[in-house]
């Protein structure tokens, strides 16, 4: 069966390390909820700490390079990456469904992409 | 080369084979991506079932059963194709379980259909851009090569044969499945389907100015498709209420233009060239749509019941231009869009004169890029004797994208603006 990664993109870079607000404690029940309801098709996930947090690495000059770290990414307008699921279903609408019951899919917005099977031979 | 009584018979022989041709390989691609899993593969197959078909068939003439002819080339090609992909990657199976299976050669009428039903929600899966959707719909289901396809939607073949390739790679890794929607999925996913139909048939609607014969044949490929959904699904109401509006829109194709290729104005048509079989199996039609949607109307039986209201009116004046009003008002309450108000504007005009229908152009909103919106209102001001003002609407519906025809029209009626004025 095809995996798929359901990417969580959110507005206003939030942390959710901090479940400081009633609004925050009430949607990470949420997401409990849907752990427990789509634990059939879970494969993995995680959720990410704000991108004030993240750092680029470049290797300059291509492999083998001067490694070069930065701040960032600078996310200041548009919204970012802030978790992930991995889901095995049986086909694109399925994933979609499940994607649906993300909390983030109310009021952000998932990406569902399918997820290589590099063992399968597929190009 | 002068056509003579007979290389015309061979051309419409021609043209009938290339239908048929494509007819039954539209039924052969829908059973055959469903026996190998892969519409890519379904089409390669049936693609090259189709141009042996062509060959041979024009020459030895069409065999008796002309579907299982193509079912077995396309299987015999797809199995091949099958065979070199599983060596590819060191396994056996898809190939041989195609060989095997007992799918009969001529599938029962109802598999048949079924099959046809996924194959079009597949094209018009959501998760493909409206686009994509129309080109696979044409390329797959009306059995346009990609050439054409790319001709028909104004796109360069090589832009067309990317998109199709990039849709056709998404059906396959992202799994969109080939299957029918559940009954409570239907009705969202049919909106989708009857929106891509709808979009094909205003793409060969408003660019049959003849410039490309094949922009125009999009009217009768979309009816096609809507007559094939009408057989799958007999008992939606939007499906029934399509084709109405389809059928009746498409009954006045002989009188819309002149024989100099130029639009003519629905009020000037030659009511005599309407097609009048068309218009009563609209008739027919709409009659159903409504009496099975009668307390929440239906986006296309009531556009349909707007287009009944001309197509009974023996005259332009004779127009019921209070029914045509009512109708755009229970249209508006389904569907309110810049573009509603406008042709609502234009009946209220016919009905209550040039200044009531000028008021109510002020309320219609922004429809950027529309050229229709400025070229009525130049017309109201053109009626209302304000020739000058009218002038300027006709060069700035001018300004805007049109077809050749349209914009003959307009600068037709430009110049007789500039000589009043």
């Amino acid at each position: 069966m095809p995996q798929y990664a359901a990417l969580i993109y959110e507005a206003g870079d939030p942390d959710w390390s901090v479940l400081d607000t009633a609004e925050k404690q009430a949607t990470m029940a949420d997401y409990g909820a849907f752990g427990a309801t789509a634990a059939a098709v879970m494969r993995g996930g995680a959720a990410l700490y704000p991108t004030t947090t993240g750092t680029v690495v470049q290797v300059v000059g291509g492999k083998g390079g001067e490694t070069v770290t930065s701040d960032g990414p600078f996310a200041e307008t548009k919204e970012v990456l802030t978790g992930f699921y991995q889901f095995e279903c049986a086909d694109l609408d399925e994933a979609v469904a499940w994607a649906a019951q993300i909390p983030a899919a109310w009021t952000g917005k998932v990406e569902v992409r399918p997820i290589i099977d590099f063992g399968a031979g597929n190009s | 080369m002068p056509a003579t009584p007979d290389n015309q018979a061979t051309q419409v022989g021609r043209d009938a084979l290339v239908r048929l041709v494509r007819d039954e390989g539209s039924r052969v691609l829908a059973t055959l991506a469903r026996t190998t899993g892969s519409l890519e593969v379904a089409e390669d197959a049936v693609q090259d079932a189709v141009v042996k078909a062509l060959e041979v068939w024009s020459r030895d003439g069409v065999p008796p059963q002309p579907r299982a002819w193509l079912t077995v080339a396309a299987r015999n090609r797809a199995i091949d194709v099958l065979r070199r992909e599983a060596r590819r990657h060191g396994k056996e199976t898809a190939a041989e379980s195609l060989h095997l299976s007992a799918e009969a050669l001529l599938p029962a009428p109802d598999v048949v259909a079924d099959d046809l039903l996924r194959l079009l929600f597949t094209c018009c899966h959501p998760a493909l851009a409206l686009e994509t959707q129309t080109a696979l719909a044409l390329r797959v289901l009306c059995g346009l090569s990609t050439a054409e396809v790319g001709r028909a939607l104004l796109v360069p073949e090589a832009t067309m044969a990317k998109r199709l390739t990039r849709a056709r790679r998404k059906i396959a890794v992202a799994a969109i499945p080939y299957r029918t929607p559940n009954a409570a999925e239907l009705p969202q996913r049919l909106r989708g389907v009857l929106a891509t139909v709808y979009l094909l048939f205003n793409e060969g609607y408003n660019a049959s100015a003849g410039d490309d014969l094949l922009r125009s044949q999009l009217t009768d490929e979309a009816l096609r498709l809507a007559r094939l959904l009408y057989v799958l699904l007999p008992g939606e109401a939007s499906v029934t209420g399509l084709l109405a509006l389809l059928l009746l829109q498409n009954s006045r194709q002989l009188a819309r233009l002149d024989t100099h290729g130029e639009v003519v104005l629905l009020a000037d048509q030659d009511r005599a060239l309407w097609d009048a079989a068309a218009i009563a199996e609209g008739m027919t039609l709409l009659g159903v749509a409504l009496r099975r949607t009668p307390t929440r109307p239906d986006l296309y039986a009531t556009q349909a019941a707007v287009a009944a209201c001309h197509a009974l009116a023996g005259t332009w004046a004779e127009t019921n231009w209070e029914a045509v009003v009512s109708w755009y008002d229970v249209l508006l309450t389904i569907n309110d869009t810049p573009v509603v108000r406008l042709n609502r504007a234009v009946a209220v005009s016919e009905r209550d004169g040039a200044q009531a229908g000028l008021d109510d152009l002020e309320a219609v909103g922004a429809l950027p890029g529309y050229a229709a919106l400025p070229a009525v209102r130049a017309e109201l001001l053109y009626r209302l004797g304000r020739f000058e003002e009218a002038a300027a609407a006709y060069r700035e519906a001018l300004d805007l994208p049109g077809n050749r025809a349209q914009v003959r029209h307009l600068e037709l009626r430009l110049a007789r603006s500039e000589h009043k004025g």
